[in-house]
């Protein structure tokens, strides 16, 4: 049987093979059988047996015995062995195997073979897998034959140079002059290899970019020639000339024009030529026009051409072939920066790509319209984003949802509007919107105050359409329990006005509350609106109460512990409710309760007093963020301002220590750090201590504090102080004038000390009270002040 | 540059692979399986052109074969389109009228016109012509006259 039969019957033998296990018999069958026959003297079989084995290679099976086999039919004479043996070379041996280096003398041999077809298969395997050690070897081999031989083998051989500049970079020098004459070929094969090892030459050292921009003339000579030229059989592509030839010229123009005037000039008017000329109703024509685009493009070209060339990627948009709009896309979308204007000029039909069946379009186009949003255009190319959000793939949901955040927040015409949009989104893709869009939202209705009526009818009534959208649950409750008395009230000037009865309010949030899509934080936000109705709305109280006290055994902690202060607030705190429960101050987005409980210390000090109670009312956490009520030193609960109701009365429940679960439990903790104080004066039980809160150059602010350690109350207390002449004296109104026995309590006064002559202060300080019915009155000097606690 | 060049079918199977960077075989392997789901996951009306990592694959179906090829990022996908259209034009007018099965079985000489096209990832030669010549020389001094003596009749 004839050798070459065999190998196309053992592939039919493998491919009737019925299951894997068969095929596996087979192939080691035969593979066994091309071992033996490797192992045998030359017997005219060989080249057929490799070839057998690069199958067996190609269905996946290792081959590695036969790398040696190769090594031996690349030294042979004949022809054919030759041939199957480099491509075995080129299929089994890569740099990394150690036979590779057997072979470079053959190859070095066969490089000046006689034969032009010998000489191409060891060119054509040195380009292929040719190591930096082989290329090393046999580069000036590679030279001598691109400067004198026929066009056949210059052509591979200008290939083979372009990977060895590519494996080593230092022997680009090597091939510069014969690469600068071979432009003047004229067989079209050495031309592209010229001009590809070109542009690899000057892509890796600009002293030899400097050098070739010498020829850009030359370069456009040639290409005016392939463009003017009438039809040519040989190289007509689809009405092109040579098309492969001509994008190869236009990247090499493309490097050598970059950053340089003089070169760009001389390729304005080809470029322009190029553009008008090239027809590009089949794709070698788009081709060539989207090389010269993107050469426009990059080098200093003028702006007539510019505008030119984006006009083309425009009209590119409108191709039937997907192919084509998705490329103009891409690359519109690397100009949308530098030229912003002519871009905008094509929006329409960027816009219309939204709508189209395939994927990879569709992300392109709506990349290139969140880069295309302005001022101008904000209103209609967000209708457009919302249409197209609401049938967009899912897995381009999330992008569209932050772009057109970000839009609407850059570029929102008026509040309504910018309101409107995110209540949209969040009814149309409310689960695919980031966490910070709640607080985000939040602040922004806060901040629009004549909008709170229309928002609050607006978000009462998408929350009764549906509860399953959690971002916009949170927001509506948030809003109800803000301003449900504006929704109660009915009227609104900018919706139809609704009767929304006090039961229908409670009976959505409590349905909220009851049901099971809504997430542990969303029903924290819908028990702390259910409170704060509890002073907007005049009937149904009784029901929030009960509402609430349920809740006070709900296994959820979070809830639990929230309606237990809730709780409290009905049943012993039921005068602070009022104030408790007051509409929040507008929130200033920089604050720092808004920016994820970010607190620094002094903050923590100014809240103090007014914070524990103020923790009840924490309706804008982000949701993943558990609001531990006692968490006062942790910041993550800190509400922004304290409300201004709250201030007067701060002081005194809260130092006061009469009962209160939820006081005395937070009586152990000490928030601030105590500066240091001196005592002043210590005589019957009564102590007054002196600290610095603040020292500056001219004055400082201290405060006086009296302590009673006696079993009786201390009454009438007065503190009277006198300072040196220059110095300015400010008390303050005391905290009070009655020190609770045992220490229970203590009476704190404020003086401010202006010292601008900055004289040594002194202060005299006069104490005056009642204790056990005895008037007692003591003067204390006071010579030098603590320093203050920083 | 062209990365590489893979010919698979509807089932995938490897039909041709030819690799221009050194690339170990496990990783040969990967990026095999990683081409063909990818482009055999394409739905019938999409774009040629995808993304992997960083190279741009362009891939186009003739009858039951998909020629994929990987790209530098900076190629020009229209092009490559092109010049996979002329590697299949270049097989047919070898084999007249070229099918799957002509590939399969003549995988050598698939490889060997593609050696004449291509070199280290670039085009080597633009014109039709040249090339079939080239390779009908080729074959001529291949054929001694035993192997013409016994050469089956299709």
């Amino acid at each position: 049987m004839s050798p070459s039969v065999r190998l196309q019957e053992m592939i039919r033998v493998i491919r009737g093979a019925r299951t894997q296990g068969e095929e596996r018999g087979v192939i080691q069958r035969e593979c066994a059988a091309i071992r033996a026959q490797f192992r045998q003297a030359d017997n005219g079989t060989r080249s057929h047996n490799l070839a057998k084995l690069l199958y067996v290679h190609m269905l996946g099976y290792p081959a590695h015995f036969g790398q040696m086999e190769c090594v031996r039919l690349i030294a042979s004479p004949r022809y054919n062995e030759k041939r199957v043996g480099y491509l075995g070379a080129m299929m089994l041996l890569d740099e990394k195997q150690d036979a590779s280096l057997l072979i470079t003398n053959s190859i070095k041999n066969d490089l000046s073979h006689s034969s032009q077809y010998v000489q191409s298969l060891a060119l054509c395997t040195l380009g292929c897998m040719g190591s930096a050690e082989m290329c090393r070897d046999l580069a000036p081999e590679i030279d001598r034959l691109l400067r004198a031989s026929n066009s056949y083998i210059k052509k591979k051989a200008a290939l083979c140079a372009v990977h060895i500049v590519r494996k080593v970079p230092e022997l680009g020098e090597l091939f510069t002059p014969a690469s600068r004459s071979l432009l003047s070929e004229k067989n079209h094969g050495v031309l592209h290899g010229a001009v590809v090892l070109i542009t690899e030459l000057c892509e890796r050292n600009p002293d030899t970019l400097e050098q070739f921009r010498k020829a850009v003339p030359e370069l456009v000579q040639i290409m005016k020639g392939l463009v003017m030229s009438g039809y040519s059989p040989e190289h007509n592509v689809a009405g092109i000339s040579d098309p492969f030839l001509q994008v190869r010229i236009l990247r090499l123009l493309r490097i050598l024009g970059r950053n340089n005037d003089t070169a760009s000039d001389a390729v304005n008017d080809l470029l322009a030529q190029v553009a008008t000329n090239t027809d590009s109703s089949k794709t070698a024509g788009s081709a060539v026009l989207y090389e010269t685009v993107l050469t426009v493009m990059d080098i200093k070209s003028e702006s007539g051409l510019r505008v030119l060339a984006v006009n083309i990627l425009g009209r590119f948009l409108l191709n039937n072939d997907r192919n084509i709009r998705y490329i103009s896309m891409t690359s519109l979308q690397k100009i949308v920066q530098t030229d912003h204007n002519a871009v905008q000029r094509h929006r329409g039909t960027i816009v219309d790509c939204l709508k189209d069946q395939d994927a990879s379009v569709k992300r392109r186009a709506l990349e290139l319209s969140l880069a295309l949003v302005s001022a101008v255009n904000i209103r209609s190319l967000m209708k457009e984003l919302l249409l197209f959000l609401s049938s967009c793939p899912p897995e381009l949901r999330a992008h569209t949802t932050s772009g057109i955040f970000n839009a609407a927040e850059r570029y929102a015409p008026s509040q309504r509007w910018h309101i409107d949009t995110i209540l949209h989104v969040l009814t149309t893709a409310g689960g695919d919107v980031r966490d910070e869009t709640v607080p985000n939202l939040i602040q922004l209705i806060t901040t629009a105050t004549e909008l709170h009526c229309y928002t609050v009818h607006k978000l009462y009534r998408a929350l009764v359409t549906d509860i399953s959208v959690q971002s916009l649950v949170q927001v509506a409750c948030w809003c109800i329990g803000e301003y449900g008395d504006l929704l109660l009230r009915g009227e609104c000037e900018e919706t139809e006005s609704v009767q929304v009865a006090e039961d229908d309010v409670l009976d959505a949030l409590e349905t909220v509350l009851q049901s099971h899509m809504s997430s542990p934080a969303t029903r924290g936000f819908a028990l702390t609106a259910t409170m704060k109705l509890s002073t907007r709305i005049t009937h149904n109280v009784d029901r929030i109460r009960s509402i609430v006290s349920i809740y006070g055994s709900c296994i959820d902690v979070e809830l639990q512990q929230r309606a237990v202060e809730y709780n409290a607030l009905f049943k012993k705190y039921d005068h602070m409710r009022a104030a408790v429960l007051e509409r929040m101050p507008v929130i200033d987005k920089s604050s720092p309760g808004h920016t994820n409980g970010e607190s620094t210390g002094g903050s923590i000090k100014d809240m103090e007093p007014t914070k524990r109670t103020q923790e009840v009312v924490l309706p804008q956490e982000p949701a993943n963020q558990v609001c531990d009520l006692l968490d006062l030193l942790g910041g993550s609960g800190e509400p922004p301002q304290p409300s201004p109701a709250l201030s007067t009365t701060a002081l005194g429940p809260v130092s006061s220590t009469a009962g209160g679960d939820l006081l005395d439990l937070l009586g152990g903790l000490d928030v601030t750090p105590v500066p240091p104080s001196v005592i002043v004066y210590e005589k019957n039980g009564v102590t007054l201590k002196l600290q610095t809160d603040k020292q500056t150059d001219t004055g400082m602010t201290i405060t006086l504090t009296a302590t009673n350690s006696t079993d009786r109350d201390i009454t009438s207390l007065t503190l009277q102080a006198a300072v040196p002449k220059s110095v300015q004296l400010q008390m303050k109104a005391p905290s009070g004038d009655v020190i609770p026995a045992h220490g229970l309590g203590q009476v704190t006064q404020t003086v401010l000390l202006n010292n601008p002559n900055k004289v040594s202060l002194k202060m005299r300080v006069r104490v005056c009270y009642t204790s056990q019915d005895v008037v007692c009155q003591d003067t204390v000097q006071i010579d030098s002040f603590p320093s203050p606690a920083w | 540059m062209m990365h590489f060049l893979l010919l698979f079918s509807r089932q995938g199977k490897l039909r041709l692979q030819k690799w221009f960077t050194p690339i170990p075989e496990r990783e040969k392997k990967k990026i095999v399986r990683d081409m063909t789901t990818m482009v055999l996951g394409r739905k019938p009306r999409s774009c040629n052109f995808l993304h992997w990592k960083d190279l741009k694959i362009v891939y186009k179906k003739y009858a039951s074969l998909y020629f994929c090829c990987g790209l530098d990022a900076e190629e020009n996908e229209l092009l490559a389109l092109e010049v996979l259209h002329r590697y299949v034009e270049l097989l047919d007018k070898y084999f007249g009228n070229v099918c799957e099965l002509d590939i399969i079985f003549n995988f050598e000489k698939a490889y060997f016109i593609l050696d004449e096209f291509l070199l280290g990832g670039e085009v080597q030669e633009t014109s039709k012509q040249v090339v079939s010549r080239s390779i009908e020389a080729s074959d001529m001094l291949q054929e001694t006259m035993e192997e013409y003596m016994s050469k089956p009749a299709f």
